[in-house]
Formats: structure tokens, C-alpha cells, sequence
């Protein structure tokens, strides 16, 4: 592997992503991916008696329905990198207490899949791993519950507000395969524009994208055209809108090819999302479940996946500060 | 029937009109200044116990009733009310006194319901 | 082409404002208007009711909150009152009815927590500023009417 231009890590031998595998909610089982995803659950409890158990319960199931459909054994896959929303990470840390495979932690918010994926595939061609499993999961209910109110509270929802995706997605990354292959990762840097409206995620988190867009661009000296599908992960309506308007303004046409995991997982004036999907499993569900078969179709041949996160938790926001967010990129080309 | 005949109908109107336009402002709090429920709530409670304290809400009452002491701003002329009858009963001890005492009723409720509720109900997610 | 909206956070705060769209005000306004008209005429059939039983003013008024604010638990406890407030928004939450499901809706939340941390201890997360306030401002009043 070597370093392209300011962030951007080129492979030389690509990582293959072997397979992936989805678990969603109820809500985004009746949206219109519904089709693509491995499983979609009848109800947010599925038979757990918290919130947070049954998230652990969703990304545990989900693991493991990911390495049965790889047909690689778990004690053939070296490290796992996991990650969630819930506070130290319980939902995987619990859900994946039983896996038996060495275990990152990891926490990059909304950003967690990419960021899992960059750090497995640096793994692999660097020759510490030949197989590395990767995955998230969020829950709308345990998150509402940590970040916002009560679920019973009669409260209004802003229209700029996001619904969490409940679900996990995860992949399998391996040495040796025949693609789609994870060619270039640009990490991205913390970028905070100052916005401090929990209910806007998309639009503190949209400069972060564009930060790291302009670097992937800039690093690898291609353009917007190069790829069939630019994809961020939960800027949702809104900061979809701002970052295609950003790019603009610095010369990076964008509006034909992007497209947003958080705008596609729900049908906005059906399902009452207001603006959008959000959380870890948006971006996870939505590539484990449909982005990852077009590729493999060929359908599409060539995406720029690019996670969003907001780095913020309830007390930074009660103490008034304002939502830094950041956002990964990773190159995944057939 | 007998109940039906004593109803004051322009008071039940004016208590509709009054508690509806209580009810606007709060709205317009809301989608105006992004103050969360639970800021809102405190705002109201705080300038009905001034106004209680006042003297001025006391009007508001007599003039739509139910539509003054229902909304949170006429929990907190309660609390205000009650305040000060206490230390005109037993002095300044009753500034400590008054306030919950008037309330006693309501905030026992709300407890008891609150714990009952948690004993039966399961949160569930919301269709929205 | 417009100033860089990424040039200084005031710069892009006011473009993200703009950005935004802006919450159906007069929808809301006109629902919470007649949702909390409503509520408080209950309440006020509930007080005539009381009054042609021949009940003093100030029980009246306490039997008006604690039926008003049963109902309230019983709708939270039946998911039913989230819904109630998410059409009618100030229309649920300014009456006593928001108070008591800020109460319970806690309360609901936090049962697997324990009865004791959880329930006992969570209840008041978003009511318990409006007692603290409400109360604190009860008792600063009533010293000033004690000495004026």
C-alpha cells in the first residue's frame, strides 16, 4: 500500500469484500430496500426485554448470519472491528462477547462502518490478517432513549429531524478475492462548522463530507465522473441538499451520481422519516444490503462509500456545545 | 339533566378560547425558538407562579376558568397562590409550606399514575 | 456567486437556517389551539360537575388535576398520548397533561432500569425541572409577601 497525496491510502493489492449481511427493523423492513436486506424484523423487542438487548441481539444474529453465508469458519477470521452508538459500545461488546474472534472496539459514531472497513482492509495488506469482519448496528429505540426523550413523551419531531436506523450490517473483508475490491481510503479529518442543532444533524455533518471529498478527489486526481455512485452515509435531505450545494461552490459536480443511504432507506412521505435515515446501521444496512448486490450484479461498478458521523453525545449538547462531525471515504471498485 | 342546566356555556366557551391561545403561544415557542419541551414547561410554570404572585392571574381565572388553571402557567399561579396564603396564615414559614401543599394533589398523582404505569405498560416504539 | 458559506460559522449557521425548512406553524398553531381548548374545557366540565356536587373552589380544582392527569397516564401508558402530542404539539404538552406525561412516559422508559434507580430514579428527567422552578419561584414569593 502506499500514501497518495495528503490522506488517501492507495492498495496494491486490493482487499476483496468476500460478503456482507443485513438485519433490519420493522420500519425500514416495510421501506423501499426492504427486498435487499437479509432479514427484517416484526417488532424493535424481538423477544428481548430491553432495547439494548435486542440491539445486541441484532448485531450478534447478524455476525453470525454473515459468517455462515461466507462459509468461512469464525476461527479462519482474524480480527473483528465493531462498533455502535450506545455509551462504551455495549450493544457489540455484549452482542459479540461469544464470537471468539479478536475484538477492536471501535466508535466513530454514524462513521463506524467505513472507519471499520479503512482500519480491516490497512489489516489485511499489510499482511496482519488474511480475513477480517467487520460491522455496526444501531437501534432507534435505545438510541432515542440515550440521546433524546422517552419514546412515550408526546413531543413534536422537527422537519429537519433524522430517524436511526434499527439494524446492523457487516462485511467480510479477504485477502485473496476476486472484488469488488476496496482500492483507496481517504480517513477524514474532524471538521466542526459550529452548528449545535441536535435535530440537524445533516447540516453539521455535511462539511465534514465535503472536507473529505474534496481530499479523496484532490489525493487520487480523479474526478466526480469517475465513479457510478457517489454515497454518504446519513446526511439525510437536508445535508444531502447542503453538500451538493458545497461541492458546487468548490467546482466538484456532484448532483448527477450522489446519492445518500439515509435519503434511499425510507420513503420520506410515507413512513413520516422527516428528513432522513441516520445512525451506524443506516450506511451499514444500506450498503450490506443493496449497494453491495448491484456491485456484485455489476450493476454498478465503481463507489466512492463515504460514512458521516456526528462526534457529539447528550451532555456535550446540554453543555452547549456544537456537533463536530467527520466523515470516511473508501474507494470500492469491481 | 338537571347538571346540563347549570353549565355556564359563555364560561365554557371562554375557557376553550383562553386555554386554546395559552396552548398557541407554547406552539409558537416551539417552532420558533427550538427550546426543548421540558424548557418550555419550566418557562410556563415559572411566569404563571409570577403572575400568581402578582395577583394578576387570579382575573385570568375568574374569566375562563378551566382554561387558565389547567394549563401549566395556572400550576404555577397555584403554586404562587397557595405561597402566599400560607404566610398570610402562619407567617414566613409558610412561603415553605404553601407552594407544594397547593400542588400536593396534582404532583401525588402524577407519582402514583407514573409508578402504577411503569408496573403495567411496555415501552413501545411510536408509529411516526 | 454567493459569499463561500464556509467562510466563518456565522456564515454558514445563516445558510444552513436557510437551507432548513421551516416547521408548519400555522398547522400547528391551529392544532394545539383546539387540542388544548379542548383539554381545558374538560377540565372545566369536570369543575362544573364538581361545583353542582357542591364541592369547595380548591378541591374542585384538585380533583380537575388528578382526573385530567389520570387520563394522561392511562393514554401514555396505552401509547396512545405521543401520538396525541405529536398532531397537537403545545395543545398536549401546556396543559397538565404534558406534565403528567413527562412523568410517566420516564417512567415507562427507564422500567428496565430497576423500580428503584430506574423508575424511582428516572421519573423526573424532564418534569423535575418544572418543580424545581415552580416551586423554588413559589417560595421566594411567598417570602416576599411574608415581609411586604
Amino acid at each position: 500500500m502506499e500514501r497518495i497525496g495528503k490522506q488517501t491510502i492507495k492498495f496494491n493489492t486490493p482487499p476483496t469484500i468476500l460478503e456482507t449481511s443485513s438485519i433490519v427493523g420493522p420500519k425500514e423492513g416495510q421501506g423501499p430496500l426492504a427486498k435487499y436486506f437479509d432479514q427484517c424484523l416484526e417488532d424493535e423487542f424481538w423477544g428481548e426485554k430491553t432495547w439494548e438487548k435486542a440491539e445486541s441481539k441484532i448485531i450478534r444474529e447478524n455476525v453470525n448470519t454473515l459468517i455462515f453465508k461466507s462459509g468461512i469458519p469464525a476461527d479462519k477470521i482474524d480480527y473483528c472491528f465493531a462498533g455502535d452508538l450506545l455509551n462504551q459500545c455495549i450493544s457489540t461488546n455484549f452482542g459479540l462477547r461469544d464470537l471468539n474472534i479478536p475484538f477492536f472496539g471501535i466508535f466513530g459514531a454514524c462513521s463506524t462502518f467505513v472507519e471499520g472497513l479503512c482500519i480491516g482492509s490497512v489489516f489485511i495488506e499489510g499482511g496482519g490478517a488474511t480475513n477480517v469482519l467487520c460491522a455496526t448496528s444501531s437501534h432507534f429505540c435505545s438510541a432515542e432513549k440515550q440521546f433524546r426523550f422517552p419514546l412515550e413523551l408526546g413531543n413534536q419531531r422537527t422537519p429537519t429531524a433524522q430517524w436511526t436506523v434499527t439494524g446492523s450490517g457487516a462485511a467480510l473483508l479477504t485477502k485473496n478475492g476476486t472484488g469488488p475490491y476496496i482500492t483507496h481510503i481517504t480517513p477524514g479529518r474532524i471538521v466542526d462548522m459550529g452548528i449545535k442543532d441536535a435535530n440537524n444533524m445533516g447540516a453539521a455533518m455535511a462539511p465534514a463530507a465535503l472536507d473529505t471529498l474534496i481530499a479523496h478527489f484532490q489525493d487520487t486526481g480523479r474526478k466526480p465522473s469517475y465513479y457510478d455512485l457517489i454515497i454518504t452515509g446519513d446526511l439525510g435531505y437536508i445535508g444531502k441538499d447542503i453538500l451538493t450545494d458545497l461541492a458546487k461552490t468548490k467546482g466538484y459536480n456532484i448532483k448527477s451520481n450522489y446519492n445518500d443511504c439515509g435519503v434511499l432507506i425510507f420513503n420520506k412521505d410515507e413512513q413520516d422519516t422527516h428528513s432522513g435515515g441516520s445512525g451506524c446501521a443506516c450506511i451499514a444496512t444500506t450498503f450490506s444490503g443493496y449497494l453491495f448486490k448491484e456491485l456484485k450484479n455489476r450493476k454498478i461498478n465503481k463507489i466512492l462509500l463515504m460514512a458521516t458521523g456526528a462526534l457529539m453525545n447528550a451532555t456535550s449538547s446540554q453543555q452547549g456545545e456544537s456537533i463536530p462531525g467527520i466523515a470516511h471515504a473508501i474507494a470500492i471498485e469491481n | 339533566m338537571e347538571f346540563l342546566q347549570s353549565i355556564d356555556w359563555m364560561l365554557l366557551l371562554r375557557c376553550f378560547i383562553v386555554g386554546g391561545l395559552i396552548c398557541v403561544v407554547g406552539q409558537i415557542l416551539i417552532d420558533k425558538t427550538k427550546l426543548t419541551s421540558a424548557r418550555i414547561l419550566v418557562l410556563f410554570v415559572t411566569i404563571g407562579a409570577i403572575l400568581g404572585g402578582l395577583g394578576i392571574y387570579k382575573y385570568l381565572i375568574e374569566f375562563a376558568g378551566a382554561g387558565a388553571t389547567v394549563p401549566l402557567l395556572g400550576f404555577g399561579a397555584n403554586l404562587a397562590k397557595g405561597a402566599i396564603q400560607e404566610v398570610q396564615n402562619i407567617g414566613l414559614l409558610g412561603a415553605f409550606i404553601g407552594g407544594v401543599k397547593a400542588a400536593a394533589g396534582g404532583i401525588a398523582a402524577a407519582i402514583f399514575f407514573g409508578y402504577i404505569a411503569s408496573l403495567l405498560a411496555k415501552p413501545k416504539i411510536k408509529k411516526q | 456567486m454567493e459569499n463561500n458559506p464556509l467562510e466563518t460559522k456565522q456564515e454558514y449557521s445563516k445558510y444552513v437556517d436557510k437551507k432548513s425548512p421551516n416547521s408548519p406553524i400555522l398547522k400547528n398553531c391551529f392544532n394545539a389551539f383546539w387540542v388544548g381548548g379542548l383539554i381545558c374545557s374538560i377540565g372545566q366540565i369536570i369543575l362544573f360537575y364538581c361545583k353542582y356536587k357542591g364541592l369547595d373552589e380548591t378541591s374542585s380544582a384538585t380533583i380537575v388535576s388528578i382526573i385530567l392527569i389520570g387520563i394522561s397516564a392511562l393514554l401514555t401508558s396505552l401509547n396512545i398520548f405521543n401520538k396525541i402530542g405529536k398532531f397537537a404539539g403545545a395543545g398536549s404538552l401546556i396543559p397538565i397533561t404534558g406534565f403528567a406525561n413527562s412523568i410517566v412516559s420516564p417512567a415507562i422508559e427507564y422500567k428496565s432500569e430497576g423500580y428503584v434507580m430506574g423508575v424511582g430514579g428516572k421519573m423526573f428527567t424532564v418534569a423535575g425541572p418544572v418543580l424545581v422552578f415552580g416551586i423554588s419561584t413559589s417560595v421566594i414569593i411567598g417570602i416576599i409577601a411574608a415581609f411586604f
